[in-house]
């Protein structure tokens, strides 16, 4: 062992050192765990962007509130089709096999629990699993629901994807949420870009982490117990 | 011989009263029917309550209506668009009132309007500020709330195709909430980028039969844009 990788170690003692995973690579981890066959909706923020991580070789079909099921990636620049968008409101495209809705359908499928799963942004999550995502506080001047709350009620899974801490370094995953609710006790898995954990009956359970981090390291910046 | 199709805009919103429910469809700018909005501005009702997905992008089309100060309430999911500056204008001088609906409760509530169904319980908003004095009911278990049909005097909505009969076909994502509204208004006004005769629609393609439709217009304008 030399000196380089001494002081390197003695660095990791003094304060873990790990680097957060990228929004990308957020969204390429909760792509992997998303089986074939799965009817999906991705909600607006980094969700949408898990669509560009599910492997080639696994056919997952992902819904669009606005009346799309089987949407594809966006369109190359010269292939705009400009009465194709999503949720979000930018161009994409349908996939071989994919189809249109009207919006009472695309609602009846989420409410009538079709789909498999919904991967959501959020402002919160509690241990509970109740789910904060769409006002900031009870006089937010002009809160915008848009489908969330139709999604977490309705889809059979609710997954999160968002940061562990908000820019002043306040835990987003919390013991009951301060936050105007979306829907309680929904959520069942939440992809941070600093863990990855479960939504159980005992509260928040660790199933993974960026390399370098240690469940105390975890604990100083999360605001409800964790267990592994 | 019917024949919905009218020749002039100021034909096509003959009769739209102050104080009207007016669903405008479209989400976002896509489906959004501008040229009837325009229309609506011109014949100048005044009072309305409006029913739409978003609030208006910039100052063309439902932002362009809400300007005129004509509109006294707005229902709607997502207020927060692209660039919402007419509403937001309004909105923080008190001189328009904000419902904020769930989408998909927004949708079926004008599809039940459209059905003959007066209320319907759904599950979505339960424990939420949305759904906070809603009457409540248990079924199999888990809890529903109470949500009343929301039917508009009028419906503004925009086709691909449309007949004399007023049967509408829809251009992909642009059909959104043009379907559901067309049913959920007493009377509904479609423009349409082609009029074609009857009969050569595919009966397997028609997104909304005529029998919803009152009026329709011809508005060929080409590609809208995302703004």
């Amino acid at each position: 062992m030399n000196d380089k990788t001494m002081s390197g170690q003695k660095i990791a003692e003094a304060a873990p050192s790990y680097k957060p995973w990228t929004r990308r690579e957020m969204a390429a981890r909760a792509a992997a765990d998303i089986p074939e066959g799965f009817y999906v909706n991705l909600g607006i923020g980094i969700p949408v962007m898990v669509a560009d991580y599910i492997p080639a070789d696994r056919e997952v079909i992902v819904h669009s509130e606005n009346g799309i099921l089987g949407m594809g990636p966006a369109p190359a620049p010269d292939k705009i089709d400009r009465w194709l968008i999503n949720a979000s409101k930018n161009y994409v495209t349908l996939v071989t096999g994919g189809s249109y809705m009207h919006h009472a359908d695309s609602f009846a499928l989420i409410r009538g629990g079709h789909l498999d799963l919904c991967v959501l942004g959020a402002f919160q999550v509690a241990e509970n699993g109740d789910l904060a995502n769409w006002a900031t506080s009870d006089n937010d001047t002009t809160p915008a629901v848009g489908g969330a709350m139709d999604l977490a009620a309705g889809a059979r899974q609710v997954w999160v994807l968002m940061e562990h801490t908000t820019k002043s370094g306040d835990s987003r995953l919390v013991r009951r949420c301060t936050y105007p609710l979306t829907a309680p006790g929904v959520v069942k898995r939440v992809y941070t870009n600093l863990a990855v954990l479960d939504v159980t009956q005992e509260g928040f359970v660790v199933r993974d982490t960026v390399p370098g981090m240690t469940l105390d390291a975890l604990r100083t910046v999360t605001d409800a117990p964790l267990r592994q | 011989m019917i024949d919905k199709i009218v020749q002039t805009m100021a034909e096509a919103m003959a009769g739209v009263p102050d104080g009207a429910v007016v669903l405008i469809g479209g989400f976002g700018s896509i489906g959004q029917p501008n040229a009837l909005i325009d229309g609506l501005i011109e014949q100048g009702a005044k009072d309305l309550t409006v029913v739409s997905n978003n609030v208006g992008v910039g100052r063309v089309g439902l932002a362009r209506l809400l300007d005129t100060g004509r509109v006294r309430k707005i229902m709607c999911s997502y207020p927060r668009t692209v660039d919402p500056v007419v509403f937001e204008e309004l909105y923080r001088a008190g001189r328009i009132e904000l419902e904020v609906l769930p989408q998909g409760t927004m949708a079926e509530r004008m599809r039940a309007a459209g059905a003959g169904i007066p209320a319907f319980f759904t599950p979505t908003a339960v424990g939420t500020r949305l759904g906070a004095g809603k009457e409540q009911r248990e079924f199999n278990g888990r809890t529903y709330l109470l949500e009343h049909a929301l039917p508009g005097d009028v419906a503004l909505i925009e086709a691909w195709e449309g007949d004399r009969w007023g049967n509408l076909t829809y251009r992909s994502s642009a059909r959104n909430f043009n379907p559901v509204m067309a049913m959920a208004a007493k009377l509904t006004i479609a423009q349409a980028q082609h009029i074609v005769e009857l009969g050569t629609l595919d009966p397997e393609k028609v997104g909304t039969p005529g029998i919803y439709v009152n009026r329709v217009v011809h508005v060929p304008y080409g590609d809208p844009v995302v703004t």
